[in-house]
């Protein structure tokens, strides 16, 4: 089986890991535009190479980041996602009256 | 006996016919170029040729004809999906599958076999009532069935109670079929070919020339040639390709094991899924069994082969099939599948002029090929999108229309 190490819990089977998708720079959920924002939900990269993918080590729960060449599927790092994110991402979305009205129609 | 036939084939008489043109050097301008020589690449270019007499017509492919997921798919053909565009489609595809040998004066080896696919649960039973439902309103054979329907259609299937998830009822789709998938690909390409299409296999796409946001020209491994339009159909490579043409694809690639068993006498007619199990088989007309399941379970871009992939599909299919303990593996492979978040294709235009999208094909490709070709044709030639693809775009992504197939397509086929 296919190992993969865990920044927490160290190397395990590749099947107690969960895929997570892409790892990219999230848009302003309240300032882009809803084009940006579909873009950033539903089109990866999907990139022939090496790439940064957020996994889940699923029986701890815990998040990390890994780089994995999608050709070969060789995993060149895992690393705690602290790395990359350094404070807590806030999600208040700053909803207008405006805004309301557009979304009921 | 043998020096009879040496004879017969040595004749003048009866000299070899030819699927496709032979290779010729790239012209400098073509009408359309096709990138992908494939089931869906060929279809497109054999419409364009016989119904919309467009000739000036090169297919590209970077391997050989039908040598990508054209030939990696399990070969099932079916239409009982649960929403209206959906079935509709599929429905279409069908129909013409059912005269393809005519239409191609060319034996694609079409059975009408039927599919059966199996509930293990109530949430399931009661999602196949709404699939039935939804296909019979729409002009397609579904029908739930219950425990002794599913004995008399497939008397070797393991009818057990006190098994990890029995069986307690299965949709049944009579239009349910298969067909040899190569002789889909070659079929079209001589037909395309004869209509005055050009094959150029081992020819590489670069790099795609887009000039003012509309597409002119590819460069190849073999030579840069311009262009009216390009038309991608390239399943396993989409968003690689697309890329090119600086498109972004709401893609993601994983690929998906299969693996046949030795021959044994014919036994099983239909074809038989269980998507709780991720787990589908049929028996092939040479008496293999074709066991495939899911996808594999994170992207990659490689077509290896996995054992716990193995295992997964075996411990599921020997509890349907327990006979099927003594079998050996014959052969195992892998295709590419380019999956959508809504799982259900891209067709249609693109943000880039004159650039044709026929992708997310992801593992619903080949029973789509003969209306795909029929309608992405008939979209190159006229420019106007055709209704039964226009749920299908791009930009459906953008307005938030996206078509769901998931539970009528994961695992199920």
């Amino acid at each position: 089986m296919k190992i993969m190490v865990c920044p927490l819990s160290g190397p395990r089977n590749i099947s107690e890991f969960t895929y997570g998708g892409e790892c990219h720079e999230m848009p302003d959920p309240s300032g882009c535009s809803p084009s940006e924002w579909v873009e950033y939900v539903f089109f990866p990269d999907n990139k022939a190479g090496v790439v940064l993918e957020w996994w889940l080590h699923t029986a701890t729960s815990y998040w990390f980041l890994a780089e994995r060449n999608t050709i070969t599927n060789r995993i060149i790092r895992t690393f705690p996602a602290s790395e990359v994110f350094s404070e807590r991402m806030e999600f208040t979305i700053k909803a207008t009256s405006n805004e309301n009205k557009e979304s009921r129609s | 006996m043998p020096f009879g036939l040496l004879k017969y084939g040595l004749r003048k008489n009866y000299p070899a016919e030819h699927h496709f043109t032979p290779a010729t050097d790239l012209k400098k301008h073509y009408d359309v170029v096709i990138i992908g020589a494939g089931g869906h690449g060929t279809a497109i270019a054999y419409n364009l040729a016989k119904y919309h007499g467009i000739k000036n017509i090169a297919i590209l492919d970077k391997g050989y004809l039908g040598g990508g997921n054209t030939a990696r798919n399990t070969a099932v053909i079916r239409s009982n999906y649960l929403t209206e565009e959906g079935v509709s489609f599929y429905r279409e595809s069908v129909k013409l599958f059912q005269n393809l040998s005519n239409e191609f004066g060319y034996n694609v080896m079409m059975e009408n076999r039927g599919q059966l696919t199996l509930a293990h649960s109530d949430a399931t039973i009661r999602s196949f009532r709404w699939r039935a439902e939804v296909n019979q309103h729409l002009g397609v054979r579904s029908e739930l069935v219950d425990r002794q329907t599913i004995r008399d259609l497939v008397p070797h299937l393991n009818m057990d109670e006190d098994v990890r998830y029995p069986i307690l009822a299965g949709l049944w789709h009579a239009d349910g079929a298969t067909a040899r998938h190569d002789a889909v690909a070659w079929g079209y390409a001589k037909g395309a070919c004869d209509g005055g299409a050009e094959l150029h296999q081992l020819t590489e796409v670069k790099d795609i020339v887009v000039e003012k946001n509309k597409v002119v020209g590819v460069q190849t491994n073999r030579g840069n040639i311009s262009c009216g339009c390009v038309v991608q159909a390239v399943a396993g490579a989409s968003s690689l390709v697309s890329r090119m043409a600086g498109i972004k694809l709401p893609i993601h690639s994983f690929p998906l094991q299969a693996m046949v068993t030795q021959p044994y006498k014919p036994l099983l007619t239909p074809h038989v899924s269980s998507p709780h199990l991720h787990v589908y088989i049929h028996q092939t007309s040479r008496g293999e069994f074709v066991i495939g399941g899911g996808s594999d379970p994170y992207p990659l871009y490689n077509t290896r082969s996995t054992l716990e992939q193995k295992e997964t599909l075996s411990s599921a299919i020997l509890e349907l099939f327990p006979f099927l303990s003594q079998a050996k593996i014959l052969r195992q492979w892998a295709g590419v599948t380019d999956m959508t978040p809504d799982y259900s294709p891209i067709m249609g235009e693109s943000p880039v002029e004159n650039y044709y999208l026929d992708a997310g094909w992801g593992t619903w490709g080949f029973k789509a090929t003969p209306i795909c070709g029929k309608t992405m044709a008939s979209l190159v030639a006229t420019r106007t999108v055709p209704e039964l693809i226009k749920p299908f775009s791009l930009e459906r992504f953008y307005r938030f229309e996206q078509v769901n197939e998931a539970g009528a397509t994961a695992a199920s086929h």
